[in-house]
């Protein structure tokens, strides 16, 4: 998302130093999907790509009720399908609205090396900055939901803004505009949890014992959250992480081994230059020369 | 191609040209690759026209260097093969640091420290190259699972600052020892620094009467038009 707003920083990619946060007197936003209350119309997914101008190429049938298929440059929400059966012998359709979760503590920030690629508002949106983006592919590992999306033709990385043109001037995003049946709700995070809560209570109420609100304190909590029927097992919809965290192999790659390795470089070329000004230079004597000669000579006298 | 009167050839054009391909994509490589390594040397990336571009031509210098490193693999296998002699260099380094080699176990063409850095980058490399397959996006990311793909990305950074730290040494040690630099740049060293530096090959030359840079290159040695 191009960004008209830049002093309201309050993460920003590969940056050593404070980004433009003084215009942070705001509260955090969060979408709350609820799950239960979701007819699967796409409605969302048909607003988002109105909204954003985004056209995916047409796909290809493979039995199954998502279409597109998968996530990609040009599709930032989609709706996942998983038929369960549940052990009390019923059989659910679950349906999840998929798209960037807006972490709190965003794994596709930490892992971007393109300084300003990759920021996060005071709101709590995590917004790309394609100018700035080098399609290197980082965030997709950074990343614990599997989200972005690299385009094959400007190789740049894409995902679900949250919106963040329109939330900067005070709408909601265009998916819970056009959502009929009020599943996607958007407002400040404490009035969300606060909502989310009293629909956990009524599922409850309703013979669903384990439903509750998905906000996984492995990210820092999220800024999209999900009411779920079986909160208890997140990833029967449609994979969704159980106790999602940014991977530990990518927490050593951009924390511990950043400082270790220029430390490392930094002696290796200080310990070379104290040898070079106390021990100096090996340069080769008069007598390696004249011994090398004489070996020459004796040989060539060895052999005539 | 010819050289000085009464020098011994250390390394032949091929071998030169072939040694400064790589040296060039490695340096290439160093500085696109920290670019993207460090916020603080993002900078670099603007040597090769922004990080766009700095991204995009990384894995195909690195895919030269393979082929230019096999070139030199194949040149210098044989002749850096460890022996006795190695261990023993190595338990006198330190004297070989302060510039006093007397004592010290009289060296082939290559020296132990030179064994290390050849092999430590014959491991090296081909490990960057896999690794680096699998996070070069736009061709492989669908080969490989994410989590195969974080896992070779910290491998690819682990094994990269090990290649530099291995490179600083072996800069530095072309710089201290006098005569080696030119032994790489124009391919040829004074028959003193080959008694000085390695002894054992200097005698393997005399001995076959070859002017180097191995016994059976030529039979030139101490002819009076050399």
């Amino acid at each position: 998302m191009a960004d008209l707003q830049t002093q309201d920083y309050i993460r920003r990619s590969a940056s050593t130093l404070t980004p433009p946060s003084v215009r942070n007197y705001e509260q955090t936003v969060a979408k709350l999907i609820d799950v239960s209350r979701c007819i699967g119309c796409k409605a969302c997914q048909a607003a988002c790509m109105e909204w954003n101008n985004l056209r995916a190429d047409v796909g290809r049938f493979e039995g199954s009720y998502d279409n597109p298929m998968d996530l990609g440059p040009s599709v930032w929400t989609l709706m996942r399908f998983t038929e369960w059966e549940n052990p009390n012998d019923s059989l659910e359709w679950l349906i999840r609205k998929d798209g960037c979760m807006h972490c709190e503590d965003p794994g596709c920030l930490k892992a971007c090396p393109a300084p300003g690629a990759i920021v996060q508002h005071a709101n709590g949106i995590v917004d790309f900055i394609s100018e700035n983006c080098i399609g290197c592919g980082y965030c997709v590992k950074g990343c614990p939901f599997n989200i972005p999306r690299i385009s094959p033709i400007d190789h740049k990385s894409y995902k679900c803004t949250l919106c963040s043109d329109r939330v900067a001037v005070g709408l909601e995003p265009a998916c819970v505009k056009a959502c009929p049946t009020g599943a996607i709700m958007f407002g400040s995070k404490r009035d969300m949890t606060a909502w989310a809560g009293e629909r956990v209570d009524e599922l409850k109420s309703r013979g669903f014992g384990n439903a509750g609100l998905y906000d996984p304190p492995g990210v820092g909590g999220t800024h999209v959250m999900y009411v779920l029927h079986h909160a208890d097992k997140p990833s029967i919809y449609a994979g969704l992480p159980n106790d999602p965290h940014i991977s530990a192999f990518v927490g050593l790659w951009k924390g511990m081994l950043k400082p270790v390795a220029l430390a490392g470089m930094a002696l290796a070329t200080i310990g070379t230059f104290l040898h070079w000004i106390t021990v100096g230079p090996n340069k080769v004597e008069p007598e390696d020369e004249q011994q090398a000669e004489e070996v020459i000579r004796s040989a060539r006298g060895d052999s005539e | 191609m010819t050289y000085p009167k009464g020098t011994i050839i250390r390394a032949t054009a091929f071998t030169r040209i072939n040694h400064w391909t790589t040296a060039t994509c490695f340096v290439l490589l160093v500085l696109s690759g920290l670019a993207m390594f460090h916020p603080l040397l993002f900078w670099l990336s603007g040597l090769f026209g922004g990080g766009q571009w700095a991204r995009a031509a990384h894995p195909w210098v690195g895919c030269v260097l393979l082929v230019s490193y096999l070139g030199l693999t194949i040149q210098f296998w044989r002749e850096n093969l460890p022996n006795r002699s190695d261990a023993e260099w190595l338990a006198k380094i330190d004297r070989v640091v302060l510039n006093d080699e007397q004592g010290t176990p009289e060296v082939g063409r290559f020296n132990a420290g030179q064994k290390i850095v050849f092999w430590g980058m014959a491991f090296l490399v081909p490990v960057l190259f896999l690794t680096g397959l699998l996070i070069w996006d736009i061709y492989f990311s669908t080969y490989t699972s994410i989590g195969t793909q974080r896992v070779a990305v910290l491998m690819h950074s682990l094994c990269a600052i090990a290649a530099i730290i291995l490179w600083i040494v072996h800069v530095y040690a072309a710089i201290w020892v006098s005569g080696s630099m030119r032994g790489m740049m124009h391919g040829y060293v004074t028959p003193g620094w080959a008694w000085r530096h390695h002894r054992q090959w200097f005698r393997s030359l005399v001995a076959a009467g070859s002017r180097g840079p191995t016994p059976a290159s030529n039979d030139d040695l101490g002819k009076a038009d050399n």
